[in-house]
């Protein structure tokens, strides 16, 4: 008998397996909403796949009758529009901050203590600061997610740049390279991957923090809508919302994955360094 | 022409000496290996001539005039590890010194320019035996052809002095074999001055023209760290036979007197 860790599943069966869950998890809830239904057809808590879907297709192809737009894609694109924004402002922070607190001594020594503690502040606590100085449109929510994802790629990006060794950029002065250059075509590069990589771990807290902002003040959005309809119990509604935005979540985790595979090749080759 | 001097040197790191009283004079076109246990300071020493590092107390002196304080493309350096840039094929490595060169700003070149660093890059490839890897990554290569790009890529701006790191320490013995009689070759066809840091006394002799041993002279037991190392043997070669192996005539000749 073969030890269980040296079984290894082959291409059909890893399929087979990891769609498993998703069907387990797809019957019960239609067996459980079945019963339900069955008891009292006007259940709310868990809709059949037809209503489901009719409230999909509602919410996805038809206009809405009072603004005469279709509100799914009016919500996503302001939601996309607000998590592109912030995890740009995000990115830039990152990398400038992060790659002179990793490689000039003297930007470390003022800012890594401040970007340490910063970065210890629950975002959310501050949420209300933020809706008081900016208002409660677009701003506050972008802020938002900026202050909640941008310490974190400063300080993991600082990270990577100190972890480079020190032979590159000696080697690199050698040849002739000033600090400025030294960032363009030795440090950059090679943090770029880091870079990404942050950033897929940063999607998920930056759609916690949009659709937090979004459940207490606006007026579009993927989140404001959830939290809207939950005061009607409209579970037809939010189980496809949700559905959606883990879909567009992955997508967008798959295409930085993409990239990364793609722009950066020696990264793969290499196994890192 | 470099001649290197240095003068009384010392390194302590709080109250643990390194290094004391380094005397080393040295004239133009040598091959100086450094040699000795681990941890006598052998890497300490090749730090401060690269100015990673600065002497706590006296000099080092290039050709007469002090050295300069930060590293530079007069000095080239071959490091053990971590020599060339992973992100760059082997051809855009070399030509990245080129780069820096010509293009303050960016630190990058762009059309015609870009083919011409390239070409002189893959030139350089060809001399030290890589000329069918110029588009390969360096995860992509071999130790002792990662070494040799590592060697291009350090003489692509002609240094007055190449400083090594235990360069071959990884490489097994045939390759390091190949990788001695490179050297020796590129040495022989340039005026630099080369220091080598090596454990391995053998290859010191083998291409040396000066073998200068590391250790430290006296050890107290109840302070191990206050005596630091020196050079204790300090072993000038033939230098007539070196030069005669060299192809073209010997100018150096005289400088040693």
């Amino acid at each position: 008998m073969t030890r269980v860790i040296n079984r290894k599943p082959g291409r059909g069966n890893r399929l087979v397996l990891g769609l498993l869950p998703f069907v387990l998890l797809i019957a019960a809830y239609l067996a459980a909403s079945h019963v339900r239904l069955a008891e009292n057809p006007n259940d709310k808590l868990l809709p059949s796949a037809a209503s489901l879907a009719e409230a999909a297709w509602r919410m996805a192809a038809t206009e809405d009758g009072r603004t005469g737009r279709v509100l799914l894609w009016q919500d996503t694109g302001a939601s996309l529009r607000r998590l592109g924004l912030g995890l740009g402002f995000a990115t830039v922070l990152g990398l400038v901050f992060g790659i002179g607190i990793g490689l000039i001594p003297y930007a470390r020594a003022g800012l890594a203590p401040a970007f340490a503690i910063l970065s210890m502040i629950p975002p959310m606590a501050i949420l209300p600061i933020l809706f008081i100085v900016f208002g409660l449109e677009e701003v506050s929510k972008v802020v938002l997610i900026v202050l909640g994802v941008g310490p974190f790629l400063v300080r993991d990006l600082a990270f990577r740049v100190q972890a480079l060794p020190e032979e590159l950029i000696i080697k690199a002065q050698t040849l002739g390279a000033c600090t400025w250059r030294i960032v363009l075509r030795v440090v950059l590069p090679q943090v770029l991957p880091r870079l990404i990589a942050g950033l897929r771990l940063s999607l998920g807290p930056a759609w916690l923090f949009l659709i937090a902002a979004e459940a207490i003040a606006a007026t579009e959005g993927l989140g404001y809508r959830i939290f809207l309809v939950r005061r009607y119990l409209a579970m037809d509604i939010i189980l496809p919302y949700v559905a959606w935005i883990t879909a567009v979540a992955f997508v967008s985790d798959l295409g930085l994955r993409w990239l990364t595979r793609h722009a950066f090749s020696w990264c793969e080759e290499g196994g890192g360094t | 022409m470099t001649a290197v001097t240095v003068r009384n040197v010392w390194k302590s790191y709080g109250a643990q000496n390194v290094l004391e009283r380094v005397n080393l004079t040295l004239p133009a076109h040598s091959f100086c290996a450094i040699v000795g246990a681990s941890g006598c300071g052998k890497t300490t020493f090749l730090r401060m001539l690269l100015s990673q590092e600065k002497p706590t107390r006296g000099e080092i002196l290039i050709d007469g005039a002090p050295i300069a304080p930060e590293p530079g493309p007069d000095r080239g350096v071959v490091f053990q590890r971590y020599s060339v840039f992973p992100h760059l094929t082997a051809v855009e490595n070399v030509a990245l010194a080129l780069e820096f060169r010509a293009s303050r700003l960016l630190g990058k070149l762009f059309g015609a320019a870009k083919r011409a660093a390239l070409a002189e890059a893959r030139a350089m490839l060809e001399a030290v035996g890589l000329a069918g890897a110029g588009d390969k990554y360096p995860a992509e290569l071999s130790g002792g052809m990662q070494q040799r790009l590592a060697i291009a890529q350090a003489l692509i701006r002609r240094p007055r002095i190449l400083l090594l790191d235990e360069p071959f320490g990884a490489l097994d013995v045939g390759t390091k074999a190949q990788m001695h009689e490179l050297l020796l070759r590129l040495w022989r066809d340039s005026d630099m001055t080369v220091f080598m840091v090596t454990h391995d006394i053998q290859e010191g002799f083998a291409l040396a023209t000066r073998v200068a041993v590391f250790d430290k002279w006296r050890i107290d037991p109840q302070a191990p760290d206050l005596y630091g190392a020196t050079i204790t043997y300090d072993v000038p070669l033939d230098r007539a036979e070196r030069q005669a192996m060299r192809p073209g005539p010997a100018q150096e000749e005289g400088a040693e007197a």
